[in-house]
């Protein structure tokens, strides 16, 4: 929770302001007794005036009045600090996840980062207006009720501590035991979250196997384990108001008992007993507010330090930006050059060995190879998702490591094998790249990637919305439109990721004669199965089992390339390969 | 409150009767014992006057009526916070439950258009609400009800003239609560909206992480992100603002009361009506009496985030469920797979129509391929010979029964299919294996791995088949993904197979033998397969070309081919580009 104190720094006056305001009103509270008091003592004993019964009537009005517009302003502060500290720490977790790379991602997941900035961080955010709010006041009260009492007889004031003691022991007792027990809550949270997430996108295989029945028992399973975890702690939380509530009320009778010896000894009176005991009310009083809070801070505090782990956990593979690398241009300078590159995901085989080949400028690329071979790993290595084990990746004759992530990739368009669009407008979707590619830019994209014909017939044309994912639109839809948005802003080199998979024959192949017209400059890496669609490739790189078994062109590697021959001919008749 | 959602809400305690009337008991002992115990003080007190004055013997005797009052509190506080816990948390699992079942009873078009983070906000941050509101009302509910109608009882017995003004008076502050609550609704639904949204940002930009980082578009989705936070900063301190204005207000007239009674009561002593201890015992008991009124709008907050939460959970329970199964045709153990098509229309709006009279007759063993330009229904016959949609009109037949008289599940289980999008749940290769058919054994499931050409990949994983697929199968690639659904389709053993693009992201290779495979299972079965690639779909017994919903070219590879129509230019199309 602590951790957390730097998102309040912001809102200093509001926390230091808002407590007091609490402590203002909570004084004028203590004030109405003894106006109170007045009324009976002066305004009826003494004066017999109505008068001044009315007088001190408005007093007690006038004190409302100002505890009222004090607790006002406290209500106030606690919410602008709460509210902004949340969202304070809402962002740091979003750009933190931001900055996060892939290994780390899979690990926490997406359901359980969703979880941590909306639910974890609302428990933190009620917290901390709880304790502007409510935190003053119940010590303010306590200590004066404290110090009160040893005025009035030391020896008794001890039982004061002694039951202070007990229930500080109670306290801590309940807060240790419940943390842990409040971690395990949120986390089957997580997976209720998990088991929802997966419902959602997996309805057609569900529905297709007919497994609802044992989906639901995955999630009644989780929803009972939730309910248990929950009541376990609150057996253990609601053991807190009854203890402080039977302290205090046994340390009354301790102080009847020995207040009566003393009386009796003629050590004190018995009004003295009548004040330590309304002290002691009050103390009681304020302990069951102490208590109701310790029982959300034990919440918030589990929901903090899962905000932490994420925030502590940090990225594995980080910019290290020199801005002032400059580009020789210079056109025998490959665009690309893989120099004896090796890499694996951390533990097992190499998933690449001995990767060695250069790119230049303007060539269009293709790789194939089998399912599983690393093709897709390779790609990946080009904007450093991830890091070569061994060798290294050179663009523009510059190891990748040396840019800054936003230089690096700023100049690829990627097309990744899953078509994924976002919620907005086609618009929207295609600026991703460049955010403010004009209308013209983008229809010339749309064009190219030969989804314009279709985004035309849409009513609304490029302002057409966009579900989530993009599951208004059909597979292939999809993906044109996913190579369109890579191709906004002309990137210096493209890269598609299988891209043409859910693509008919007839515009897989109206797609690359509209990519060959428009991108002589452009660098293009084709990653794909169907052989027909690299064979006109200035350079062919054939991968089988992490390894480079063959790089040319068509007609050469057909010769030569036992894997690749193999892959034509599975597809296409022998006379086709040579048509 | 008239607000339907509270009636919705109290129907789900209605279930909880006995648990409740126990919370109640158990509030009613705890409270008239807390009532009791100063009574008790003051008689213990009286017994002791002064200086060797002391009745020990009393007092020892009063005192030991304290302690066991004490013990009567304590247990009854804790049995009735435990109690209402019981009963709320088990309204969160059931609200979690019953959403949860309906993610899989609603139409596909309902998990098809709403955003999944939203549907997954609603399964966590609103049912938390509703949980945190429903305990707080009890609580305070409970006990705020006993000690009303406690401290009445005794203001009563002391002046009834007083205490009718105290009585009908305070309950403005109440009013005053529920206008405020009126007035401040709306943001509390906005809030629980935006919510809403944020929870669908971070699964969108977070589960797409790979895109965002390809597209650098980290900073813009952090602006966006911020966009959502900044309203809901804004929103969410209005909201708590405004509904922590209700604690003070009923307060300021509670305190406003308060002084009435003093300045009334005063004048009442004045002219003889009342004693002064009289009017102190009364100021004690409406201090008492208002305190729950306080206490009630101090929960507002969570109140009334509690019912704007709950409003957004029924609107998702109450969604229309699919047409219940008809279920009076028991289809035949043995499924012979004759699939006909009568005259089917179907379109997903009611504008734009897609499937028009629609005839086709599959006979048993038939291998059926459709093949056509991207968005011209081929998935869309698919979702209807599964029911994921019904026909708008005409019907579809398997073995001469309208499938709409079938049970879905019945249906379902006669089909094996594999789509285009490999979902796969976080659980072991082997669990996801067996997803269709939980007998299988273990060598069974090998076998099918080594017919789907997987099991080389996986037994390279690190733990084989028990390692963990991360949700959404992370850590696969497209194509390994693909073999896995594929392996656990052949496991069910199914008289129909149905695969949409199930091969689009393997090499053709392992596609021609993953083919092989499925000759040999679907021997005299009937197969509907969707494909792009044309040269998988050359041996099939008929292929239909479809062209905006309608099969415009129908028969043999080689037939289709002599008619030189679409289909050859299609067929053609792959060599494109060449020339």
């Amino acid at each position: 929770m602590f951790k957390l104190r730097r998102f309040l720094d912001n809102y200093k006056k509001e926390v230091i302001i808002g407590p007091l305001c609490k402590l203002f009103e909570a004084i004028l509270e203590l004030l109405v007794p003894l106006v109170m008091a007045n009324i009976i003592d002066v305004g009826i004993n003494e004066l017999h005036d109505a008068g001044y019964v009315l007088k001190m009537g408005g007093l007690m009005v006038l004190l409302a009045a100002a505890g009222l517009t004090s607790a006002l302003f406290c209500q106030y502060f606690a919410s602008k600090a709460s509210q902004g500290a949340g969202t304070a720490i809402r962002s740091a977790l979003f750009r933190h996840i931001n900055s996060l790379s892939y290994a780390e991602l899979d690990k926490l997941g997406t359901p359980s980062l969703i979880t941590r900035i909306t639910n974890d961080t609302n428990q933190v955010q009620q917290n901390i207006a709880m304790m502007i709010r409510l935190l003053t006041r119940a010590p303010f009260i306590v200590i004066g009720s404290l110090v009160m009492a040893m005025t009035i007889n030391l020896p008794l004031s001890l039982i004061f501590f002694a039951a202070a003691l007990l229930i500080g022991l109670t306290l801590w007792f309940v807060m240790t035991k419940s943390v842990p027990i409040y971690a395990a809550m949120q986390k089957t949270l997580d997976k209720i979250g998990l088991l929802s997430r997966e419902n959602l996108a997996g309805s057609r295989v569900i529905r297709a196997f007919s497994k609802q029945k044992s989906e639901k028992e995955r999630i009644d399973n989780a929803t009972e384990e939730f309910e248990k975890i929950a009541l376990r702690v609150s057996r253990l939380s609601a053991l807190l108001s009854p203890v402080t509530y039977a302290v205090t009320n046994i340390a009354i009778i301790a102080i009847v008992w020995f207040g009566a010896v003393n009386v009796n000894a003629g050590n004190m009176h018995t009004g003295d007993i009548v004040a330590l005991v309304s002290y002691m009310t009050q103390i009681l009083l304020a302990m069951i507010v102490v208590a109701n809070l310790v029982i959300l801070m034990t919440k918030g505090s589990a929901s903090a330090k899962r905000i932490n782990e994420v925030l502590e956990t940090a990225p594995s593979i980080s910019e290290t930006e020199t801005n002032d690398i400059s580009i020789i241009e210079n056109n025998r300078t490959p665009k690309i050059a893989f120099q004896h590159v090796h890499f694996n995901y951390g533990d097992g085989d190499d998933e690449l060995t001995d990767i060695d080949f250069t790119i230049q400028k303007g060539m269009t690329v293709g790789i194939i190879g089998g399912t599983g071979c690393g093709k897709s790993t390779l790609i990946n290595l080009i904007p450093r998702f991830y890091d070569v084990t061994e060798g290294a990746v050179f663009v523009d004759g510059i190891n990748v490591k040396q840019y800054g992530f936003e230089r690096l990739r700023k100049q690829m368009g990627m097309v990744p094998q899953q078509s994924v669009l976002f919620s907005g407008t086609i618009r929207q979707n295609m600026r991703w790249q460049k955010h403010d590619a004009t209308d013209e830019e983008i229809v010339r994209a749309l064009k190219i990637a030969q989804a314009y014909k279709f985004v035309e017939k849409l009513p609304d044309g490029l302002d057409s919305r966009v579900e989530q994912g993009g599951r208004n639109f059909s597979g292939g839809q999809r993906q044109r439109l996913c190579i369109a948005r890579a191709l906004v802003g002309s990137p210096d080199l493209l890269i598609l990721d299988d891209s043409f998979s859910a693509l008919d024959f007839a515009t897989d192949a109206a797609l690359r004669r509209a990519l060959a017209e428009n991108t002589q400059d452009m660098t293009v890496i084709i990653v794909t199965q169907r052989c027909s669609t690299i064979k006109n490739a200035d350079l062919i790189l054939v991968m089988s089992d992490g390894q480079l078994v063959g790089k040319g062109k068509h007609d050469e590697l057909f010769e030569s390339c036992e894997v690749y021959r193999d892959i034509c001919l599975s597809q296409l008749s022998d006379t086709e390969v040579r048509r | 409150m008239k607000n339907p959602s509270v009636k919705k809400l109290l129907e789900r305690v209605k279930p909880h009767k006995g648990l409740l009337a126990l919370a109640l008991l158990t509030a009613v002992v705890s409270i008239s014992l807390t009532l009791l115990i100063p009574v008790l003080i003051g008689a213990a007190i009286d017994n002791i006057i002064a200086r060797g004055e002391v009745y020990f013997e009393a007092v020892a005797q009063i005192l030991l009526y304290i302690a066991v009052a004490i013990g009567g509190v304590a247990v009854c506080q804790w049995l009735m916070n435990y109690f209402v816990n019981v009963i709320s948390y088990r309204i969160v699992r059931d609200l979690r439950r019953d959403i949860f079942r309906k993610f899989n009873t609603v139409p596909l078009s309902y998990t098809d258009t709403h955003a999944h983070g939203d549907l997954i906000s609603r399964v966590i941050n609103d049912v938390d609400a509703i949980g945190d509101g429903l305990t707080q009302v009890c609580l305070q509910l409970f006990s705020g009800v006993v000690t009303i109608v406690g401290t009445l009882i005794f203001m009563l017995a002391i002046d009834w003239r007083i205490a009718l003004a105290v009585f009908i008076l305070t309950p403005l502050s109440l009013f005053l609560a529920a206008f405020i609550g009126r007035l401040t609704h709306r943001t509390f639904t906005e809030q629980q909206v935006l919510q809403g949204e944020i929870s669908s940002y971070v699964e969108e930009h977070v589960g797409n992480q790979r895109i965002v980082k390809a597209f650098s578009y980290e900073k813009r989705a952090y602006e966006g992100f911020e966009e959502y936070n900044q309203r809901l900063l804004k929103v969410g301190f209005r909201a708590q603002f405004a509904g922590a204005l209700a604690n003070p207000s009923t307060r300021f007239v509670n305190a406003l009361v308060y002084a009435a009674v003093a300045v009334f009561g005063a004048i009442t002593v004045l002219s003889g009506g009342l004693t002064i201890g009289g009017l102190s015992t009364f100021l004690t008991y409406a201090n008492q009496y208002t305190k729950p009124f306080n206490e009630v709008t101090g929960v507002l907050t969570q109140l009334q985030t509690g019912l704007a939460a709950a409003e957004r959970v029924f609107q998702t329970l109450e969604a229309k469920d699919e047409t219940p199964d008809a279920d009076t045709v028991k289809p035949d153990a043995s499924c012979k797979g004759n699939v006909k098509f009568e005259d089917v229309s179907f379109s997903y709006l009611p504008e734009k129509p897609l499937i028009q009279h629609f005839s086709l007759d599959v006979p048993s063993g038939c291998h059926v391929a459709i093949v056509g330009p991207t968005g011209c229904g081929k998935t869309t016959l698919i979702n209807l010979l599964m029911r994921f949609y019904e026909v708008n009109d005409g019907r579809i037949l398997l073995d001469g029964i309208d499938i709409r008289d079938l049970g879905r599940d019945a249906l379902r289980r006669c089909y094996g299919m594999v789509l285009q999008e490999s979902w796969l749940f976080r659980g072991t290769i082997m669990e996801n294996l067996r997803y269709g058919n939980g007998n299988a054994t273990d060598d069974e499931v090998i076998a099918a791995a080594k017919a789907a050409h997987a099991h080389s990949f996986i037994r390279r994983m690190p733990q084989g088949y028990d390692t963990v697929v991360s949700e959404g199968g992370g850590n696969l690639s497209q194509g390994q993904k693909q073999l896995l659904c594929i392996a656990r389709a052949m496991l069910t053993n199914p008289s129909v197979l149905i695969l949409d693009e199930a091969t689009s992201s393997i090499d053709t290779l392992t596609e021609i033998r993953v083919q092989k495979a499925f000759a040999k299972m679907m021997k005299g079965r009937t197969s509907f397969v969707v494909a792009h690639r044309l040269s998988t779909i050359r041996e099939s017994d008929v292929i239909l070309v479809m062209k905006d919903g309608n099969i415009i070219e129908q028969g043999s590879h080689e037939e289709l081919l002599k008619k030189g129509g679409f289909y050859t230019n299609l067929y053609n199309a792959q060599f494109a580009g060449q020339e």
